[in-house]
């Protein structure tokens, strides 16, 4: 009976995560257009409900009322599970981001890891609907992203370390609590611009958007994707984007902190400083999506392999050093 | 416990059938698929033990990395050549030394679990003494950066000799290769990139010489 309260609640606080998120990522597709069109003197989608909001609901329900086609080639399996991997990892993950002190579904010793390990998974439901579709696009665009994805997962991993060496804990509230005097964004600016580059080649955003370049591989690995499986794959890669924002909240932005602890600002309850942050974040992915032309892939991969490695790299000496001379080296639960 | 009693058996159920599925499939993107399967649920089962931060790594690691990069090398191979070499052409002439390698690794593996019945003041691990107050990180990183420096250090330097080594059988220089020099896209200036000519009548200008 006790076990069966206990699932009943966890089951309860997961729901009142995940829909929240759903419809935050609905909400975020439209603010992305948006923003896009604005940039470019459009007016971008602003028909269906206040403001266009309502614009994401209606392309969700044509997704579901259109036919899912397989293709006869596929390895059936694996095309159908690529798009349910992608959509569960980009929501698996919010389990552990702080939306204030107690709000968080799990508050885990090694936070920023699972972070961290569930977006490094996040390249599966890539390579297998890619590779399942048995087509040449798909493939192509499969193989790219492969490895677009680990080489910048590398430059990610080394940010966190920089980030890790000034708090003393993998736990994202005590990160999040280290930077009650000062924001990482800071002393760390140079790595701030790193990760949040490294988050566009990450999450598969222009200009980093080569997996699916339209001009050369029609829609990259999502090319024989149809209906509903097309839109779980679009959701998850926007839930994705929002969890790398969250991600960079945490680690440079200060969480769910205020960004001065006096009056006007310690009153606002901490999620919406968090909410804030993300959507700041997002509006930069979103402009940066507007403005930024398609990289080329050897320019990519020069830029995550010859510059971002050996920079952050060097960064971390840096900061190990910094800390370790001014005796600043965080004690924590030694 | 009961409910840490399923989970236990779900994971290493999953684990083992997924291990045998590894070496029995027909298909070799599946057997990369099955094991994945397999870290991810030996990561669980780590986890689960409390060692939360080799689970993470072994997740981070293998499933993040290695399998990603094994999986792009398998998919790249034309499988479907080799699998009627392997199963439906003659007798396969790699039996005799994968069942030499095999019995030596049996032996050797022998020789090391057996050699801890004869090991005097050997400590099991149940009666260690864990220390609670820290994370397990802290504890893992307090040993590995104090008492086995040395051999954290040099199997970080066999790691690079292996990356090294696999650069170097790789690597061929390539000719004819297309590059994008940055350094010199930049230093062009106007009196080396832009040339004023007097243009003769029904003659043109000769251009690349």
């Amino acid at each position: 009976m006790e076990y069966l309260n206990t699932l009943i609640n966890e089951i309860y606080k997961i729901i009142f995560l995940v829909i929240p998120i759903l419809v935050s990522v609905a909400m975020i597709v439209w603010l992305d257009r948006r923003v896009w069109g604005l940039v470019q003197k459009r007016r971008g989608p602003n028909v269906v409900g206040p403001f266009g909001l309502f614009q994401t609901l209606a392309d969700a329900l044509k997704y579901i009322f259109k036919e899912i086609i397989i293709p006869a080639s596929a390895n059936k399996t694996i095309f159908i599970l690529a798009p349910i991997i992608t959509m569960t990892l980009a929501l698996v993950a919010w389990a552990v981001i702080p939306l204030s002190e107690t709000l968080v579904l799990s508050n885990i010793n090694v936070g920023i890891l699972y972070l961290f390990a569930i977006s490094s998974l996040g390249v599966y439901g890539i390579i297998m609907g890619g590779w399942a579709s048995n087509s040449k696009y798909p493939f192509l665009g499969a193989i790219r992203s492969a490895a677009q994805m680990v080489s910048y997962e590398v430059s990610i991993g080394i940010i966190i370390i920089n980030v890790l060496l000034c708090v003393g804990s993998l736990n994202l509230n005590d990160i999040v609590l280290a930077q009650k005097n000062l924001w990482y964004v800071i002393p760390l600016f140079p790595m701030f611009v790193v990760f949040f580059i490294s988050a566009l080649a990450e999450t598969n955003r222009p200009p980093f958007d080569l997996p699916e370049a339209e001009a050369e591989l029609v829609a990259g690995y999502q090319t024989e994707y149809s209906g509903m499986m097309y839109a779980m794959f679009w959701l998850g890669e926007y839930a994705n984007i929002l969890l790398m924002c969250a991600m960079g909240s945490i680690l440079f932005l200060g969480g769910w902190l205020p960004p001065l602890d006096i009056y006007p600002f310690n009153v606002v309850p901490a999620p919406f400083w968090m909410i804030f942050k993300i959507l700041f974040l997002f509006f930069l992915f979103a402009i940066i999506k507007a403005i930024v032309p398609r990289y080329r892939y050897d320019q990519l991969m020069r830029l995550g392999w010859k510059v971002f490695l050996p920079f952050s790299l060097i960064y971390v000496v840096l900061t190990a050093s910094f800390l370790l001379y001014f005796d600043k080296l965080p004690k924590g639960s030694f | 416990m009961l409910a840490h009693a399923i989970f236990f058996y779900f994971f290493s159920i999953l684990a083992i059938f997924s291990a045998l599925m590894v070496i029995t499939s027909r298909s070799t993107v599946n057997s990369v698929f099955f094991l994945i399967l397999d870290f991810i649920s030996v990561g669980c089962l780590f986890i689960m033990v409390g060692a939360e931060f080799l689970g993470m790594i072994l997740l981070i690691v293998y499933v993040g990395a290695v399998a990603v990069l094994f999986l792009f090398v398998v998919m790249m191979l034309n499988v479907a050549q080799q699998k009627q070499s392997w199963f439906v052409g003659q007798k396969s002439t790699h039996i005799p030394s994968g069942l030499i390698v095999s019995v030596l690794i049996l032996l050797e593996l022998l020789v090391v679990v057996g050699g801890w019945k004869y090991k005097e003041n050997i400590m099991s691990s149940s009666n260690l003494v864990i220390d609670t107050s820290i994370t397990n990180t802290h504890s893992i990183g307090s040993v590995m950066y104090t008492d086995y420096i040395l051999y954290f250090q040099l199997s970080g330097v066999i790691l690079l000799l292996s990356m090294v080594g696999a650069i170097i059988l790789t690597y061929r220089k390539r000719e004819n290769v297309k590059t994008q020099s940055y350094l010199k896209q930049i230093s062009r200036d106007k009196a080396s990139a832009v040339m004023l000519k007097d243009v003769e009548f029904n003659k043109g200008v000769k251009i690349d010489d």
